[in-house]
């Protein structure tokens, strides 16, 4: 059960926006304009969906890391199993370029502590041909979900176990992105 | 020296919000609302969240400013010193140390915040708008905290630079502005 009052048609961050619109119009401002828009930076909306994917898999937050898995899945021509690799933190194994795992690994350090971050760390992304904007873009995602994560399990808002919900879910973000209206989700015990 | 090229007279988070200014405004407006919005939480509380989460955090440059914002705006009590020591001074109110205790658990993890810990704070009179914002301005300085590190930048060593940085912080407040930082 949510530690507050909130209206429970509505799962995980959702839950949070309806509760708080005023502080949703800028959060979702942020993904936006950092995960969505494909003017916004060369790394495209599936390499950036991985980077939320990943850092919510780290800190364990199922809502977060269920939904940004299901959005990059739609980004990336339906493929399950790059995303499945990202949720299961096997990078290694994973069907990215090796540029994007140089910044999965600077995403993982941040999620850590921006202090984790190395200069080798930096030398081994620039060496695979990362910019410094994508260093910086791939930091601010992996951030901006360590706030996001926190503010979705702090609150202990509620995350459906349907899979198929978070495949409409991604389906739908994937292509409107962030603006727009979310569907109503049938709470398991309403 | 900062992992990507930021402007020299910008340290901390300063340069980085300047550097992608698309995505400095949501950001500046969500601690603008969090910190200098209506609230039940005084500014001086709610900067002493930001505070106690970047010393968990140990990032120099936020704790530094946001101690040195708090104590400005808490009359400059030097309360901030106090509650990073893990010692509340009498000075905090019941209900604030819920708060704080909350904050310190979504600097770890979000998960490590209790149903106890919440009945606590209710408790103490805490509202659900209240839990919200603590909860939430703890997670925005998880976020802060990692940006300012994550790309190493500069933290100054000098504390008259962050005694300038909480004015500001005070009189303009988080969104942007013209000069903002002429002071500096």
């Amino acid at each position: 059960m949510p530690h507050i009052d909130l209206p429970s048609e509505y799962p995980g961050i959702r839950s949070l926006f309806m509760y708080s619109p005023e502080t949703a119009k800028p959060l979702n401002d942020l993904v936006q304009t950092l995960l969505h828009d494909p003017e916004t930076s060369t790394l495209t909306p599936g390499e950036r969906e991985l980077i939320a994917t990943y850092t919510s898999s780290l800190n364990e937050c199922k809502y977060c890391a269920s939904t940004h898995g299901a959005i990059a899945k739609h980004h990336l021509n339906g493929n399950v199993r790059v995303v499945q690799d990202i949720l299961q933190k096997n990078i290694h194994k994973a069907e990215v370029s090796d540029k994007l795992k140089a910044l999965l690994h600077i995403a993982a350090k941040v999620q850590d502590s921006g202090k984790s971050v190395s200069p080798a760390d930096i030398s081994e992304a620039k060496e695979q041909g990362a910019t410094d904007k994508e260093i910086h873009d791939t930091v601010l995602i992996a951030a901006a979900f360590s706030m996001f994560n926190r503010y979705v399990d702090g609150l202990a808002t509620w995350a459906p176990d349907d899979a198929a919900v978070y495949d409409a879910i991604g389906e739908q973000r994937a292509r409107e992105g962030y603006l727009t209206k979310p569907f109503i989700v049938k709470h398991p015990t309403d | 020296m900062p992992y990507i090229p930021l402007k020299e007279n910008l340290p901390g988070i300063t340069g980085l919000l300047d550097y992608r200014k698309d995505t400095a405004l949501p950001i500046r407006e969500l601690t603008q609302i969090l910190l200098r919005g209506e609230s039940t939480l005084t500014e001086g509380e709610r900067e002493l969240i930001a505070t106690v989460v970047s010393h968990g955090n140990e990032c120099a440059f936020c704790t530094a400013a946001h101690t040195a914002a708090a104590d400005l705006l808490l009359d400059g009590a030097s309360i901030a010193e106090k509650v990073k020591s893990g010692s509340e001074s009498v000075r905090v109110s019941a209900n604030m140390k819920a708060m704080l205790t909350i904050a310190r658990a979504v600097q770890k993890n979000g998960k490590l915040v209790t149903p106890e810990m919440i009945d606590e704070a209710k408790g103490e009179g805490a509202t659900d708008r209240e839990l919200h914002d603590t909860v939430l301005i703890a997670a925005l300085f998880s976020l802060y905290n990692r940006y300012v590190d994550g790309l190493a930048s500069v933290t100054p060593a000098d504390p008259a630079f962050y005694n300038r940085l909480a004015l500001i912080l005070k009189d303009k407040g988080y969104l942007p502005s013209e000069n903002r930082y002429a002071d500096l």
